[in-house]
């Protein structure tokens, strides 16, 4: 070997070759396509629920069990409410634990199957390898929800009438804008489930085993979730990640209202910043022993 | 980081190995002592066989050599720069195959490599295709490099390992047990492949608790039991430890024990048709005159050479078993 190839400089645009390498790789497990499937037909299952309860002559939107804030007795006027609907009924559960699952994998799963310590000696530099990991879950978040959404457009063009519609406000807006508001919206609902994210990060950055670390992040979704119903908790609710996401319904007010918005935009930052760090801190520090 | 990039990891100007470690010691959190004291040195260009049985520490001190543990106190150079410290400029240089092959069995044994070699920085992603198509022909992969790795057998899991070990040329291979799980012929072919990485100037660390295997691809050697080096240097040196014995074969076997007693041999043991005992000082042939003088019938007369087990058995007392 001649001393001149021994000599190797590190290729600058490597980190984007580690990162689509990691996004080509989460997205070709079965399990993310199963868990996109399953968010896709939630909007379905929505839509011809909405579409046989109105079939029947009942004015739609007389149970919606869990279907949020106003908008399901709206499908039936407008389609795009669907998306609206449809995110606010995923939001609460299915979404963040479809993060937590592919979250609480990210590392832990590689550890459990031996691969961290390849990718590691490779080396991908744990500081790197645990951004890279971050980066994929967020663009996971976004792809999730925009499949909910999109989804969620296709079968209410398809099941109900499009046009115009009335905000909560009462105002009434163009399709056009309507369409970007519900893209606003889609992209606040992915930013929001970016606490969940480090949270599960961190979690997996904890244990060898990948199914450990996904029930312990939904475990603690659910935690949070029921916290966050109990009136004499009423101090700490302001500080669960989950508190303020239903907040993204007031983008469909006419003017649009910031205050909580603006809080869930800063928890969610405090929760990355947190745990992000704790992840960081723990990831760079810990013995590979699997 | 970039100043560790920037400059040349070079094992010469230490004047020692290619892996050098001082007192290296690893204590995990349970209080365990897992490598004790370690001073470990692998001359450049060498084939060193890293021999112990299960548990003596070999995977820990490996893990130690590669960055994934930090030790509890001591120190490990690897290629002339401190470990962990230094990974990111010493590793690009060393493949590694570390307690057995970890693949993703639901990409194929192509993209399986493809993955590992976008986790190097030093990786030119242009030539990727081509180099992990060299890897795969080189341990004889081609046929299967389309196959999903979960559907591969241990033997091919072993080989795709060895593969993503050769993506790149090495000036260190790092091969735990390299031979698990392959046929007879399978392990000859990685031999043949060991020894040829070795020609061209590769040093090879090769962890492995077969003794034959070390004695034959391993220039040199090092012992680990409970933790600690028992010894290291060339298997030449290490088998002459254990001297060889003499051995007789006749059907005559208490006369021929009372005969080799009166010549002055040692620790003279009769077995079924044979005769065993220290070698003598004195020329074997005035041996074999007394013998035969002395009406013995003897098929042969000769003397055996150590084995790397002997020496191991007579360094350790105690057998090639699992440390308790």
């Amino acid at each position: 070997m001649s001393r001149a190839e021994t000599v190797r400089k590190a290729n600058p645009l490597w980190s984007l070759g580690l990162l689509r390498s990691e996004l080509l790789t989460t997205f070709r497990r079965w399990r993310t396509l199963a868990l996109l499937g399953v968010l896709a037909a939630v909007p379905v299952l929505v839509g011809i629920a909405v579409r046989i309860e109105t079939g029947d002559g009942s004015p739609g939107g007389g149970g919606g069990g869990g279907g949020g804030p106003a908008f399901i007795s709206q499908v039936t006027n407008n389609g795009l409410f669907l998306v609206f609907t449809a995110l606010a009924a995923t939001l609460p559960f299915f979404l963040p634990m479809a993060i937590g699952v592919v979250a609480g994998d990210a590392l832990a799963g590689e550890a459990n199957a031996g691969t961290l310590r390849y990718l590691l000696v490779a080396p991908a530099g744990r500081t790197r390898l645990l951004l890279t990991k971050y980066a994929t879950v967020m663009a996971f978040c976004l792809v999730a929800t925009l499949v909910v959404a999109v989804s969620a457009l296709l079968v209410g063009a398809l099941l109900f009438p499009l046009g115009d519609l009335t905000t909560i406000s009462g105002t009434r807006i163009g399709f056009g804008e309507g369409l970007a508001r519900a893209l606003l919206i889609a992209l606040v609902v992915a930013v929001s489930l970016i606490g969940v994210a480090a949270l599960g990060l961190f979690v997996s950055t904890l244990t060898n085993s990948g199914i450990a670390a996904m029930a312990t992040t939904v475990g603690l979704l659910i935690t949070v979730q029921i916290l966050d119903q109990i009136p004499q908790l009423h101090a700490l609710h302001p500080y669960l990640f989950s508190h303020y996401w239903l907040s993204f319904a007031d983008l469909m007010r006419e003017p649009v209202y910031w205050d909580d918005l603006t809080k869930n935009l800063g928890l969610q930052a405090l929760y990355a910043a947190v745990f992000g760090s704790a992840a960081w801190a723990r990831f760079t520090s810990k013995d590979i022993t699997a | 980081m970039t100043q560790a990039s920037a400059a040349e990891p070079d094992g010469e100007h230490t004047g020692e190995g290619v892996i050098t470690t001082r007192a290296l010691t690893k204590r995990y959190r349970g209080g365990q002592l897992a490598v004790d004291g370690l001073r470990l040195t692998v001359p450049a260009g060498s084939v060193f066989g890293f021999l112990g049985p299960n548990g003596s520490g070999k995977t820990t001190t490996i893990r130690m050599l590669m960055g994934l543990i930090e030790p509890t106190s001591g120190t490990a150079h690897v290629l002339g720069r401190p470990m962990p410290r230094s990974a990111r400029a010493v590793l690009p240089h060393v493949g590694a195959l570390i307690e057995g092959p970890a693949l993703y069995g639901f990409l194929s044994g192509r993209d399986n490599l493809l993955r590992y070699d976008a986790a190097d920085p030093t990786a030119d992603p242009r030539t990727r295709r081509t180099r992990v198509a060299a890897a795969l022909d080189r341990v004889g992969l081609t046929a299967a490099a389309g196959k999903k790795a979960k559907a591969y057998s241990l033997g091919m899991k072993q080989r795709l390992g060895l593969a993503a070990a050769l993506l790149q040329p090495r000036r260190l291979l790092v091969l735990d047990e390299p031979t698990n799980g392959l046929d007879p012929q399978g392990m000859r072919e990685i031999r043949t492949l060991i020894r040829e990485l070795a020609s061209d100037g590769t040093t090879v660390f090769l962890s492995s608790h077969l003794l034959d295997e070390i004695e034959q691809v391993c220039t040199h050697a090092a012992v680990m039991a409970r933790g600690r080096l028992i010894t290291q240097g060339p298997v030449a040196d290490l088998a002459a430890g254990a001297r060889g014995r003499l051995v007789v074969t006749t059907p005559d076997t208490a006369d021929a024990a009372r005969v080799l007693k009166e010549q002055g041999v040692a620790d003279v043991v009769p077995a079924e048709d044979r005769v065993t005992g220290e070698v003598p000082e004195r020329d074997l042939a005035e041996v074999n005159a007394a013998l035969v003088t002395a009406g013995v019938r003897v098929r042969g007369l000769g003397v055996e050479r150590a084995s790397l087990e002997d020496a191991f058995v007579a360094l350790t007392g105690e057998g090639f078993d699992v440390a308790g």
